[in-house]
């Protein structure tokens, strides 16, 4: 049995497919928006397509931050890195305080326009969730787990690999998805220095006074990224619960 | 056998283990005893290279455990500690087989060996083996615990409070259970606890800690009659020796010729069990029966008494 909320995701994603496929299929429900003679579907290229390119830097830019992040939480969690701790942790911070749209304006003298400097916004945005988490869970796991893990004899990495990491993955997963969800909504910006994202959609009912574009663009990046959240966090949950948590 | 020669333990300034030598017979139970923070886990753990010595060596049967990385002598010998320790993400199964699946068993080898120690510890390998930690009660996971601690057939177990988080009932049994494993797989065991009467239980011999010192390694009953300080004897506690001194010894030893009236007793139980036995019911002496089931003469509370008391 399909519990109720579940159901409705289900069909949270039926209407979001159906919309990037058939938009023309909604065009009563956002004609109330616009001025009579005025698009009220977005028709300087394909919403699907833009959808797709949303997903990809996403999915490029966390994919990287999940790396970086956690290499960098491994490390400063052994013994021998420990003192790189509180210089990696400012890194981190400086990498989330300082403005996306900072960053893409200091990239775009570098990388030229387009999806580049996008990327590095998004990159350097979405590290600190990752990292902090990855460093909690790596950080609080159970002593006497830890002490039964070098008392077998595993060897350093055969306890990360076995052990820690496995353990602390629903923490770290739960780094990813807000980094994920955060990264989804930034990545409209990079549409300011031409990169190809959902933020087009928005862009261009500003420029052009259409509430109607504005509105679409944002409903599916707001979509979007709660269906990723709770993907994510039913992962989460069944990871965690074979661990009895 | 196991050879502790002059082992300190320093952290900064401060002393946890001081000088300890003490040589542990193969096939034998020691416990080392003590209060807390008097440097038992330390020392324990000094055996399997969990914590570095500052000065001394320890020998395992003549070989310096300093000999070989110390994660290959870890998996040599086993280690069970209180609360377990189980890895909440394996099954009940996945968490035996930790130690053979690091020395690179052939899985039907590992498999094999799982299915005896959960059977050898009275857990159905069919109904257990694929369920996970959580899912055990308190006395399952313990048993769980020893379980990986033994599956690699270590010859040396190490124990630190390992019944610690279990109730009475399941504790005495859980004890009992041990020492027919010990039996059984003929380990050289060292259990750390604070609980004396788990201590008298279970021991060959008991290693008595305080500050930092052994003050005292001797047999149960060497320590009974003759506590080398105030404080072993304050350890055992000076209304407990005589019930101790019977509870050390079996029905066995006590046996006096002649016949007594009503329900036997084996000689297999302690002689604390047959004084306990003649004080409920009041009566004088009972009947012995041997393992056999065949009498073999009387207990009487008169020779026990004479058996309970020290030394003049
Ligand atoms: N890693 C450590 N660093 C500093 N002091 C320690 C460390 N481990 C143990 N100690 C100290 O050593 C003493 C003995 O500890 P421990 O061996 O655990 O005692 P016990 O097991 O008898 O309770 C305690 O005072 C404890 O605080
Ligand atoms: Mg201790």
């Amino acid at each position: 049995m399909l519990r109720l909320p579940t159901l409705f995701r289900l069909f949270a994603f039926a209407v979001l497919v159906a919309f990037l496929i058939q938009p023309q299929w909604f065009e009563p429900l956002l004609r109330p928006l616009v001025q009579e003679n005025a698009p009220a579907i977005y028709n300087q290229g394909s919403l699907l397509q833009l959808t797709l390119l949303h997903l990809r830097t996403v999915a490029i830019a966390t994919a990287c931050a999940t790396v970086v992040a956690l290499a960098l939480a491994i490390l400063v969690t052994r013994r021998s890195g420990a003192e790189f701790l509180p210089l990696s942790r400012s890194l981190v911070n400086i990498g989330q305080t300082f403005p996306p749209v900072a960053v893409l304006a200091l990239a775009v003298p570098i990388f030229g326009f387009g999806e580049k400097p996008t990327l590095i916004a998004l990159f350097l945005y979405g590290l600190l969730p990752i990292f902090e988490n990855a460093l909690t869970g790596l950080t609080t796991l159970p002593p006497s787990i830890m002490e039964a893990a070098r008392g077998t004899g595993m060897t350093g990495r055969q306890r990360l690999m076995k052990i820690e990491l496995p353990l602390a993955m629903p923490v770290i997963l739960a780094g990813i998805r807000l980094s994920v969800v955060i990264s989804l909504a930034t990545a409209t910006i990079g549409s300011t220095v031409a990169a190809r994202t959902l933020g087009e959609v928005i862009i261009a009912g500003l420029q052009s006074n259409n509430l109607a574009f504005v509105v679409q663009g944002g409903l599916i990046v707001a979509v979007l990224a709660v269906l990723i959240h709770d993907a994510l966090q039913a992962a989460e949950r069944s990871l965690g619960s074979r661990m009895g948590r | 056998m196991i050879e502790i020669e002059g082992i300190t333990k320093r952290y900064g300034e401060t002393t946890v283990v001081r000088d300890v030598s003490l040589t542990i017979a193969p096939r034998t139970v020691t416990v080392i005893v003590g209060t807390s923070g008097s440097g038992k886990t330390t020392l324990l753990r000094m055996i399997n290279r969990l914590v570095e010595p500052t000065s001394g060596t320890i020998k395992l049967d003549g070989e310096d455990n300093r000999s070989l990385p110390d994660y290959e002598l870890r998996r040599r010998i086993g280690y069970a500690i209180q609360g377990h320790g189980l890895f909440p993400h394996r099954t009940v199964a996945q968490n035996i087989a930790t130690v053979p699946t690091l020395l690179g068993w052939d899985g039907a080898r590992i498999e094999a060996k799982v299915t005896e120690l959960l059977t050898l510890f009275q857990l159905d390998p069919v109904a257990f083996g694929p369920r996970y930690p959580h899912e055990l009660s308190g006395g399952q996971q313990q048993r769980v615990g020893v379980a990986r601690a033994l599956a690699a057939e270590p010859k040396v177990l190490l124990m630190d409070e390992p019944f610690g988080a279990l109730d009475p009932i399941i504790r005495a049994k859980a004890q009992d259970d041990l020492l027919a494993i010990q039996k059984h797989f003929e380990t050289t065991i060292v259990l750390v606890t604070h609980d004396m009467e788990e201590a008298f239980h279970l021991a060959d011999r008991i290693a008595v800690m305080d500050k930092g010192e052994v003050v005292q390694y001797a047999t149960p009953a060497e320590m009974l009659v003759k506590p080398a300080t105030a404080f072993v004897e304050s350890l055992i506690g000076a209304g407990e020796r005589p019930f101790r001194l019977l509870a050390i010894e079996t029905v066995a030893d006590a046996v006096e010729p002649g016949a007594a009236e009503g329900e036997a007793i084996a000689s297999a139980a302690t002689q604390r069990e047959a004084l306990s036995t003649l004080l409920w019911t009041g009566r004088k002496a009972l009947p012995v029966i041997g393992p056999d089931g065949a009498l073999i003469g009387k207990v009487s509370l008169d020779g026990l008494v004479q058996r309970a008391a020290g030394p003049t």
